[in-house]
């Protein structure tokens, strides 16, 4: 174990449990959390493809060799070589760098559909755990009637409706997406809400807002954090299928739905058209629910 | 609620029956409110399209006096409330309106398409049961061992697949380089027409009229389809009765039978998974319905003339009318399903009583 002074220094700070301070305790948790995932091989391995997707989509003009935008229609259709590493499309586009800026769209669509529905997903099911009553009636009824849908149907309803085109894409995935999550935030905040500490705060004279920010919400992020996860997943899976269907994001755009859609017509002649995209879409939309789950053993083992 | 009360605790055997009716009825009121919902739903969507409804009926080449008179003609100048009682009434006539495309009446059309889907999806649902629930069993059993690894990764990877692309894949191998199936479209051309219709469900039609050759022919068509679908449905049914099976095996009763000698398989099959049969219905019906999520995107890969492929030839077309028609109909189809799944519980799973 011959490791580095200052590493293994910190290792040592990190791992003990004689807190000289709040950060210090903050920082063993998220320390141990980090060790378990890195146990998981499984898990590790859907953190650094996501890692990979992050890294890839932020530096995509730097990794793609080619322009993906760029037609050059003497050399469509050409099959995988040195050159174009996945061949090249229709219009002579490199699929690779095609590949690569599609990891933009993807998580572009995933963080965006995520960001919205966290917290409106969060108020709507909290408010309804907290308050109880008709409030709780009315507001988990409404949850009900979207969770009735299958959830592709709902998105396919509303991106019709509002017409393709990336966002509208976004808006229709997160009409769907957000009433599992409304479902566990007032589940997890049942579990607190006639806990002491809450009713504490109450005697206090703390407001709703106050309690639901300060108090639940820490309570309840672990497991909603893991079903956000999780739920990248389906959202990259969606999204997919809007693009195949050709609602989601619009050409020249790169999508890997609508590419593996428009490699369909050269099926016989150019399988690398449809195949490659497919394959990332479903190597990125495992990642996610490999780290998902690895993410549940570690921060929320209750509903493991 | 007042059947409950009144009922006598010492009679538990005759209250048990009315008060699962008083949850029956408790359910239809959820459902009731549900169907208002769902229709509220497409009603708002029907008016969030950008596409001016009184051009689409008159053109665009009309004058200000006829766009005025179909206008009012339409309920437009109508408030909002009176124009979504008009579409509920509509809707419980079973007029969704006319379809641009086929220029019929939807329900008509749904009429037409709706029995392929279903045939598509029940297919793919029992292959999903018949592979998922055993693999399932099997997995919490031998929990650990390499069993339960390949069972977590076979149905992780059928929660990721793209249903679409695994559906093109199969095509090309299948049918593009080994000939084994078709590629697409419910029987083959020549085929058309033999069979008499009586329930729309081709392979149940081929097999009543005895045409066994058609018989073949429908089931060369539905297999690569519904085992695409199946597999996806038979990820999420192993995954749940592998959990389900979990937390029977840790029960006291399983140790008992273990203390008494019984053997692994009666344990496992008469005891544990006696207990997780009616949550397991449960979860068909569930996977049930997110197979008709399914369905749409297959049954546009493989041509197959059902819901899915009517809804996204509407969507492509911008016809509205069948598109929210198609919408609804899957809706008030999960409706039913999760109802009547619900329903069965009650009535056969005596802890609910």
């Amino acid at each position: 174990m011959a490791k580095s002074g200052t590493f293994s220094n910190l290792h040592d700070w990190l791992i003990s449990e004689d807190f000289t301070s709040a950060r210090q305790a903050r920082l063993h948790t998220v320390y141990l959390g980090w060790l378990s995932l890195v146990a998981n091989p499984l898990a590790f391995a859907g953190f650094a493809v996501v890692l990979l997707l992050v890294i890839v989509a932020a530096f995509a003009p730097m990794i793609a060799i080619h322009d993906p935008f760029a037609q050059d229609f003497a050399m469509a259709l050409q099959a995988p070589s040195a050159a174009h590493w996945f061949g090249t499309d229709e219009f002579g586009r490199d699929v690779f760098s095609r590949l690569i800026y599609g990891a933009r769209t993807t998580l572009y669509i995933t963080i965006l559909v995520t960001v919205i529905v966290a917290p409106i997903g969060f108020v709507i099911g909290a408010t309804a755990g907290y308050l109880g009553g008709w409030v709780d009636v009315v507001l988990m009824r409404i949850t009900d009637i979207f969770l009735s849908f299958p959830s592709l149907v709902l998105a396919l309803a509303f991106s019709a409706a509002l017409g393709p085109g990336i966002e509208n894409a976004v808006i229709a995935i997160a009409l769907t997406v957000w009433p599992p999550i409304a479902r566990l935030a007032r589940a997890e905040t049942l579990t607190f809400r006639n806990a002491d500490f809450v009713i504490a705060a109450e005697l206090q004279g703390a407001g709703t807002g106050r309690i639901l920010l300060r108090h639940i919400v820490p309570l309840c992020a672990p497991s909603i954090i893991v079903r956000l996860t999780l739920n990248m997943s389906s959202i990259i899976l969606t999204a997919a299928g809007l693009g195949f269907l050709g609602l989601g994001a619009q050409p020249p755009m790169a999508e890997w739905g609508a590419m593996a859609a428009s490699g369909r017509q050269y099926l016989l002649d150019a399988w690398w058209l449809t195949t490659v995209p497919g394959i990332a879409i479903l190597t990125v939309s495992l990642a996610f629910n490999l780290l998902g789950d690895g993410l549940r053993d570690i921060m929320d083992p209750r509903n493991g | 609620m007042s059947i409950i009360q009144t009922s006598e605790p010492s009679a538990p055997r005759k209250s048990a029956l009315p008060k699962a009716a008083g949850k029956v009825a408790t359910s239809f009121v959820v459902i009731l409110t549900t169907l208002l919902g769902l229709m509220m739903i497409t009603f708002t969507v029907g008016r969030m399209v950008p596409a001016d409804p009184v051009i689409a009926v008159i053109g665009d080449q009309a004058d200000q006096a006829t766009y005025d008179r179909v206008y009012k003609e339409m309920g437009l100048d109508r408030p909002i409330y009176v124009q979504f009682a008009g579409y509920l009434s509509d809707v419980v006539r079973l007029d969704f309106g006319q379809s641009i495309i086929t220029k019929q009446p939807v329900s008509t059309d749904l009429a037409r398409v709706f029995p392929a889907t279903i045939e598509l999806a029940t297919l793919a649902t029992i292959i999903g049961a018949g592979l998922g629930i055993p693999l399932g069993v099997i997995a919490a059993v031998r929990k650990g061992t390499w069993v339960d690894h390949v069972a977590r990764v076979v149905g992780l990877l059928g929660y990721s697949t793209p249903i679409f692309w695994l559906g093109t894949i199969v095509i090309l191998v299948f049918y593009a380089h080994l000939g084994a199936i078709p590629p697409g479209g419910r029987i083959y051309l020549y085929d058309e027409g033999i069979v008499q219709a009586r329930t729309n469900f081709i392979l149940i039609d081929a097999a009543l009229g005895g045409h066994w050759d058609v018989f073949r022919s429908a089931l060369h068509h539905i297999i690569a389809p519904a085992v695409i679908l199946g597999y996806a449905s038979m990820a999420y049914l192993s995954r749940m009765t592998r959990s389900f099976m979990l937390e029977q095996m840790r029960q006291e009763y399983i140790l008992t039978a273990r203390a008494k000698g019984l053997g692994q398989r009666p344990i496992v099959w008469r005891h544990a998974f006696r207990n997780i049969r009616v949550q397991l219905l449960t979860v068909i019906a569930l996977a049930y319905c997110g197979l008709l999520d399914g369905t749409v995107l297959i049954e546009t890969v493989f041509a197959w003339p059902g819901l899915g492929s009517y809804l996204t030839s509407a969507l492509f077309f911008a016809d509205m009318n069948a598109v929210l028609g198609s919408v609804l109909l899957i809706g008030i189809i999960s409706i039913a399903i999760n109802l009547l799944s619900d329903i069965v519980y009650r009535f056969i799973d005596p802890r609910t009583r």
